[in-house]
């Protein structure tokens, strides 16, 4: 009984994790109504960065998070305004262009292969981690604490970036653009200004998953695609765009991977995951918590 | 120099050309009403002069100034508000979200908690519904919230594209009244109307519309009379 509770909590916390790697997914979506499928490289140039400026600076990789998320906000800032941009531009009366999913998967390339070629194909784990398999004992439970700082960090960014939508001018001004573009302008917003932010504040959400991953998990780099298939499957059963919607969609699927495997043979968790997602998709195509786009 | 000057456009909607030479004025305080059939090109001509289409050729001066080929977003800050055809409210966001995102340009932002409470006392109903979801709201109400945000943006000149479309003729008089109120604070206003009498009613001038030219031009109380529109507009 104790081993299926210890399960559930690990489940939970490493279901917020990926929650959390699949919040840029659903914030980008919901703004720009395209897939990113480069999301999964933005995580793993986020988990690079993360273990890069933790270990030349020495500095605990929480701490890191000072450095990581201006980082990640300014390369998926620019990233939107030179490669993306002009494309929407071009396709201006397109409502889901296409193209700009092409072109998210070129990024997809590109960023896997200059990372192979910079860093080579190792895999590297932090040096000198505070964290690593350190474990909290709680009433003959063990639980990892790297993933309840996961847990943490998932939740406070899921809370700030609700909040920043919901309470300011500029968070606004990107809802008002995910809802009606044409609107939206007309209020005096520049669209492809929310873009790019909405793609800056998806890419720091992904430096952030990064943080949250490198003291319990190896970056290479091809990190990126053990993530992002659970992504896309995690955005859709919470809901494309929405923000809870995510972090619940992640925690079902931790779920799933931590609690299945004591009833069944571990293989079969993954056919569990694809088939809840077929379901969902037939039974409610707009995501167990969607309300459309709910923030 | 006119406060708003179209000159000879022509607007495309891809390859298909929908406004042919068209020029207009508006002068400051004005209430012009343009009118017209279906796909006349009503809602064209306000989304060029909005900055949302661009005019193949001719030109529009605000002020004096060309805008005929600035972003949506640089003419909304110098004043020009285009209140679109079918509302476009932000569904999934509360009446109140709604109204104080019509002030987010620069020149209405620093001022919105006042405008607020102004757009409160021209329509009290949306006090009440502040914090509803705009897509909860009946049609007159949500028409209520179209004309809340674009004073939010405090226009210098305010266009609405068919206020009253689809509105039950008591809500459709309240609507008109509240325009006219706008108009006595001074705001220039250009409305475009499928519903001529009243339109026409409240005007100063009027041009008429017909397959994207305009095809006769006056002061409102001239129109209202001319055998054409009594036939093909008034139905009488
Ligand atoms: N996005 C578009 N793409 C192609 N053609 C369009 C588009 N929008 C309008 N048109 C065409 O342009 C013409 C003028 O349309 P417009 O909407 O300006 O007419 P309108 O006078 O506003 O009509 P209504 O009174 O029905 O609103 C119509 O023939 C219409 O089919
Ligand atoms: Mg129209």
């Amino acid at each position: 009984m104790i081993y299926l509770l210890e399960d559930t909590i690990n489940g939970i916390l490493m279901g917020s994790i990926y929650g959390l790697t699949a919040l840029g997914l659903t914030i980008i979506f919901g703004v720009l109504k395209v897939i990113n499928f480069a999301h999964g490289s933005l995580l793993m140039v986020g988990m690079y960065v993360a273990f890069w400026a933790a270990t030349l600076s020495g500095m605990n990789p929480y701490v890191a998070l000072i450095v990581v998320v201006p980082i990640m906000y300014a390369f998926g800032y620019l990233l939107q305004n030179t490669l993306i941009k002009p494309i929407f531009k071009a396709e201006k009366q397109v409502r889901e262009p296409i193209t700009v999913i092409i072109v998210t998967t070129g990024v997809w390339y590109i960023l896997d292969n200059l990372c192979l070629l910079i860093f080579g194909p190792q895999y590297r784990a932090l040096q000198n981690n505070p964290l690593r398999g350190k474990m909290l004992e709680i009433g003959g439970m063990m639980l990892s604490v790297p993933k309840l700082w996961g847990f943490v960090a998932a939740m406070i960014t899921a809370g700030a970036v609700y909040w920043f939508f919901q309470k300011t001018r500029m968070g606004r001004a990107i809802r008002a653009t995910s809802l009606d573009r044409e609107a939206a302008s007309l209020m005096g917003i520049n669209q492809y200004k929310v873009y790019n932010m909405a793609f800056g504040i998806g890419t720091a959400t992904a430096g952030i998953a990064g943080v949250a991953l490198i003291p319990f998990f190896n970056v290479y780099p091809s990190v990126g695609v053990l993530f992002d298939m659970k992504g896309y499957i995690i955005v859709v059963l919470g809901g494309l765009g929405s923000i809870w919607g995510a972090m619940l969609g992640g925690i079902i699927i931790g779920l799933i991977e931590s609690v299945c495997p004591q009833f069944m043979t571990a293989t079969w968790t993954e056919a569990i995951v694809y088939a809840l997602f077929l379901a969902v998709l037939f039974i409610k195509p707009s995501g167990l918590f969607g309300v459309k786009y709910d923030w | 120099m006119s406060f708003l000057e179209v000159n000879h456009i022509d607007v495309f909607h891809g390859d298909v050309q929908v406004i042919f030479d068209l020029s207009l004025h508006v002068e400051e305080g004005e209430v012009v009403s343009i009118i017209g059939g279906n796909g006349a090109g009503k809602s064209t001509l306000l989304k060029t002069i909005s900055g949302l289409l661009e005019p193949a050729a001719g030109e529009i001066l605000f002020q004096g100034s060309p805008i005929h080929s600035q972003p949506p977003e640089t003419i909304v800050e110098r004043g020009i508000i285009h209140i679109p055809e079918g509302r476009r409210l932000f569904t999934l966001m509360t009446v109140k979200d709604n109204l104080i995102i019509g002030a987010y340009n620069r020149r209405a932002d620093g001022l919105k908690e006042a405008t607020l409470e102004q757009v409160y006392t021209l329509f009290p109903r949306l006090r009440e519904r502040q914090s509803q979801l705009a897509m909860t709201l009946s049609g007159g109400e949500q028409q209520m919230v179209a004309i809340g945000r674009g004073l939010m943006a405090l226009p210098k000149i305010l266009m609405l594209d068919e206020p009253s479309l689809g509105l039950a003729p008591l809500l459709t008089k309240n609507i008109f009244e509240a325009v006219r109120a706008i108009a006595d604070q001074g705001t220039t206003v250009v409305l475009v109307e499928q519903d001529v009498k009243h339109s026409l009613g409240m005007s100063d001038r009027g041009y008429v519309l017909e397959h994207g030219r305009t095809v006769m031009e006056g002061p409102a109380a001239e129109l209202m009379n001319d055998p054409h529109i009594k036939t093909a507009y008034l139905g009488l």
